[in-house]
């Protein structure tokens, strides 16, 4: 048996000291470890996009990393969108364009969506429609969640 | 958004779902855990039919960390699983063990099941059970020669047959014969949030729990004290967030049955989460069918009989539907056509594949393609437009009710109301359709592969027969709404909630929704058969009613007013002639409903109701797809250039949300059409087993759809006239792009099998170029 191994995971700003196999997953290490279950494993092999995070700014199927790689990184979930009762622009726009039904896929396309929108704030539309063409979603038709994101994206361009 | 006098009905408001889920606070199966539990990994077999010879547990017994590891021989008084709506002694042989016991047949069938301390050792486990499986024919085409299922059964479970008038006097006669083999590919719902079960026991009270349920909670629990012989009131089965459910989620499985037995018989709560792979080869599959279809036509396109013979691919096992979707396919074929004469033989096969059940309107995708397949072949025969077809043969206005003698759930067919005709005039309108046919005319002789389709269904939905629910208001006037519905995800709670305030007067925010908890209401039958909103919403209607009833009547008496001159704006009751004059609250009435209230005198304690609504058919909306393709000669790739649904719902209590049905639907029966096909090998090694095999649409692939909403026709069955909406977006999708994709090509019938890869379109036109 391979020993396990001690490090610090920083999600949201805060330090988790976890013991974790060197064979952990870093979604698996953020759900049951940390235990921000908001980010969600629909394949685990990296297609499907529901486990997308942000690390050091750049959204990253948490499923397709160990957990010992993230250490030291900048980790941010779903849970960290939102300060306090304010919503994040995407959230409020996925919840006022009914981008979300069951709502499984939404915290991989929310993170997804930060990742891009705070990095290419002006985006085009078929540019956009590629980027989000990296998740899955099976309730929507996408149609909705492409037009929560635009707006969202107006909303934080005039809020610069 | 909001809406001063409390009208919520007809109102598109934004989800009571949706703000724990955007911030990543919903509780899903996997986000379930209990102290001490142990993980479940299930040990599936890797061979599509043969003998299990041995089975080899010693080496995962000795792995640290491992509780327990059973096979068939350890759950020997378990049956198989047995079928929803109660015993079917005739398909009992057929049901699956819950771990398989003398033979495999098919890959991902459960052998064994590995409790342990953790999921990753459960995982190490499981890849040390070795079966020894001696090989046996594999039957992998439900049109082939039956095999054997058991000594003495073969795969044949059984020959379904439906039908009325003489098909093979109309056939001699008819100036006309139309025949078709047509062909619907083996996919899925497959939701994001792959499956999973928590069984807990718990000892202290003698009660069973099982968490992760959706669909039908209280048919599952019926079904589990059947098989655990347990009084069906000490099994909780619960609810919690469901990641999509597409009809495939929610039926009892082997696993669920495993983490029930695993938690009584360990003593610790087990938890079982499925991962995609598993998903993708065990839960259940669906569509697949060949149909061999005759129509006897007059000389202007008037269908004169109908004969099918279809042969419907099961899979391994007749699993908790039973024969639904093979008997409902018959019922449910001629659709909005007036059909003289009707025979329909469907032959109902097991395969060494996945077991197949309901997946979003079974029975309908497939006829619809079928259906509307040979009207575009009888248009193509006679040189005319196969709308005109359907003009000709559609069912009028003035014939409704309209009666069928066929089944379809258990229940004869009879169309409650609809215009299908004048709805394909509206959705011709809205299509400018005369100029957009000559822009695609214009571009086919430029040499563009363009071409449009259209699919005319009729739907089913509301499956009955009954639903009620309990509200009760508590003394702040917060409103708790207990259904024996289901949510999976489709906005369950906020359309419950707006009926519910628009009846009582109150904000639909102060409503609490409760559903899939068994141990909160007795009775339920769910959300499956696009039933949630017309029977849980009429329920509700019904309780509400009388809720406000009993709170005005406390009222008048309190207010000294009678009880006529009474209304209940904002939550609270008011003379109607007086507004902003005196009021009570819903609170304080409840307060003084209270059992120790002085004021309560005769009455029933509390401010509560029940409410019931009793339906003896279902109600049929009904619909149009428009599709535009664009055909690449070199690939074989089809990009849907845009795409229209016309859809009479009766009543929307949400747009928004029915949009959002059609249109999730939509993106489903795209990958339907033309992307998910469940593949095997001749070994029968399934091949789609990752999401890199199993293709399903992305925002690139999946157009913008034009959705004409229409409540032209509302429904007499039910008080506030609605039909079902969850199931319209994806039916009749295969057929409309079928039809545009035949005419892109220049090539009338050409698509005969679903879906239409690149490389069967590539075939098609080498064969044509050849």
């Amino acid at each position: 048996m391979i020993e396990k191994r001690e490090l610090t995971l920083i999600v949201n700003g805060r330090d988790y000291s976890v013991r974790v196999d060197p064979r952990r997953t870093l979604v698996d290490a953020i759900r049951d470890d940390c235990g921000q279950t908001g980010t969600h494993i629909g394949c685990e092999h990296g297609v499907c996009g529901a486990c997308t995070v942000l690390i050091d700014g750049e959204p990253v199927r948490s499923c397709l990393m160990f957990a010992v790689q993230a250490e030291g990184c900048q980790i941010r979930t779903v849970e960290g969108l939102a300060k306090g009762d304010e919503l994040h622009p995407l959230q409020q726009a996925f919840i006022e364009n009914h981008g979300l039904q069951c709502g499984f896929c939404t915290p991989g396309f929310l993170m997804l969506a930060t990742g891009v929108l705070e990095r290419e704030p002006d985006i085009s539309d078929e540019d956009l429609i590629d980027v989000l063409a990296s998740n899955l979603c099976r309730c929507t038709g996408y149609e909705n969640i492409v037009k929560a994101v635009r707006a969202a994206a107006a909303k934080m361009t005039a809020g610069r | 958004m909001t809406s001063g006098n409390n009208k919520w009905i007809g109102q598109s408001v934004e989800r009571l779902e949706d703000p724990p889920l955007v911030r990543g606070r919903g509780r899903f199966a996997a986000d379930i855990s209990f102290p001490h539990q142990l993980h479940m990994r299930i040990v599936r077999a890797n061979h599509a039919h043969g003998r299990i010879a041995a089975i080899d547990t010693a080496a995962a017994r000795a792995l640290p960390g491992v509780v327990a590891v059973w096979s068939s021989a350890d759950i020997a008084d378990i049956p198989p699983v047995d079928f929803r709506e109660g015993r079917i002694p005739a398909l009992e042989p057929y049901r699956q063990p819950v771990l398989a016991a003398d033979k495999v047949r098919y890959v991902g069938e459960p052998v064994a099941a590995i409790f342990a301390e953790d999921p990753y050792i459960a995982e190490d486990a499981a890849d040390l059970v070795t079966l020894e499986i001696e090989e046996l024919p594999i039957l992998l085409d439900a049109e082939a020669e039956p095999g054997e299922f058991s000594a003495g059964r073969n795969t044949e479970v059984a020959v379904i047959q439906q039908g009325y008038g003489d098909v093979e006097a109309a056939l001699r006669a008819a100036p006309m014969v139309v025949e078709l083999e047509l062909g619907i590919g083996r996919h899925s719902g497959v939701p994001l949030e792959a499956r999973g079960a928590i069984g807990r026991y718990d000892a202290s009270r003698d009660i069973l729990e099982l968490h992760g349920a959706a669909k039908v909670p209280h048919r599952n629990r019926d079904l589990l004290a059947r098989m655990l012989k347990l009084t069906p009131s000490s099994i909780h089965v619960h609810e919690s967030h469901v990641g999509g459910g597409f009809g495939i989620r929610g039926e009892l499985y082997p696993e669920d049955v495993l983490v029930c037995v695993a938690a009584m018989r360990l003593g610790r709560p087990v938890k079982w989460i499925e991962d995609r792979r598993e998903h993708l080869i065990a839960a259940n599959h669906s569509r697949q069918q060949l149909h061999r279809i005759r129509a006897a036509v007059d000389g202007e396109g008037r269908i004169l009989a109908i004969d099918d013979r279809y042969f419907h691919d099961q899979g391994a096992y007749v699993r908790t539907h039973a024969a639904r979707v093979v008997h409902m396919t018959a019922g449910i074929l001629p659709g909005p056509y007036r059909v003289p004469a009707y025979r329909a033989i469907g032959h109902f096969r097991l395969t060494n594949k996945t077991p197949a059940a309901t997946y979003r309107a079974p029975g309908r995708y497939e006829t619809t393609f079928v259906r509307e397949r040979l009207v575009d072949a009888i248009a193509a025969k006679l040189g005319i437009d196969p709308n005109d077809v359907r003009r000709r043969n559609a069912i009028a206005p003035d014939e409704m009710p309209y009666h069928r003698p066929l089944e379809a759930l258990g229940e004869e067919i009879e169309f409650d109301s609809g215009d299908y005709v004048g709805l394909l005039d509206k959705l011709l309108v809205a299509l400018d359709w005369d100029k957009l046919k000559a822009g695609l005319a214009r571009r086919r002789a430029a040499g563009e592969a363009v071409g449009a389709g259209f699919a005319m269904f009729v739907e089913k939905s509301g499956l009955g027969p009954a639903d009620g629910v309990r509200i009760e208001v508590d003394t702040s006037g917060a409103v708790e709404l207990i259904t024996g519905g289901a949510s999976l995800g489709q906005g369950f709670e906020t359309v419950m909630a707006q009926v519910c305030a628009e009846i009582l007067g109150i904000d639909y925010r102060r409503v609490r929704v409760t559903h899939g908890q068994t141990d909160r209401i007795a009775f339920g039958i769910g959300a499956h058969a696009s039933r949630a909103t017309v029977m849980t919403a009429s329920a509700t209607y019904n309780g509400a009613m009388k809720l406000r009833a009993k709170a005005i009547d406390m009222a008048a008496e309190l207010m000294q007013a009678p009880i006529a001159a009474l209304d209940i704006v904002e939550g609270k009751v008011v003379r109607k002639d007086q507004p902003l004059g005196p009021s009570i609250s819903l609170g304080e009435i409840a307060t003084h409903l209270a059992p120790t209230s002085k004021t309560l005198g005769e009455r029933e304690p509390g401010l509560s109701a029940e409410g019931w609504f009793r339906v003896d058919h279902q109600v049929y909306p009904y619909g149009l797809h428009f599709a535009v393709v664009k055909v690449d000669r070199e690939t074989g790739g089809v990009h849907v250039e845009s795409y229209a649904i016309a859809y009479d719902i009766g009543r929307a209590i949400n747009p928004a949300l029915v949009k959002g049905q059609i249109v999730g639907g939509f993106a489903q029966g795209l990958g339907g059409a033309l992307l998910e096909e469940f593949t095997y090998n001749e070994r029968g090694d399934p091949l789609a087993t990752t999401f890199a095999d199993y293709l399903m649409p992305t925002a690139r692939e999946t157009p913008k759809v034009d959705v004409i909403l229409r409540e032209d026709y509302t429904s007499p069955l039910n008080p506030l006239g609605i039909k079902g909406a969850g199931e319209s977006g994806i039916t009749g999708v295969g057929a409309a792009i079928a039809s545009a994709v035949d005419e892109a090509i220049g090539i009338p019938g050409a698509v005969t099998q679903l879906p239409v890869t690149p490389q069967r379109l590539k075939q098609i036109l080498n064969g044509r170029a050849n």
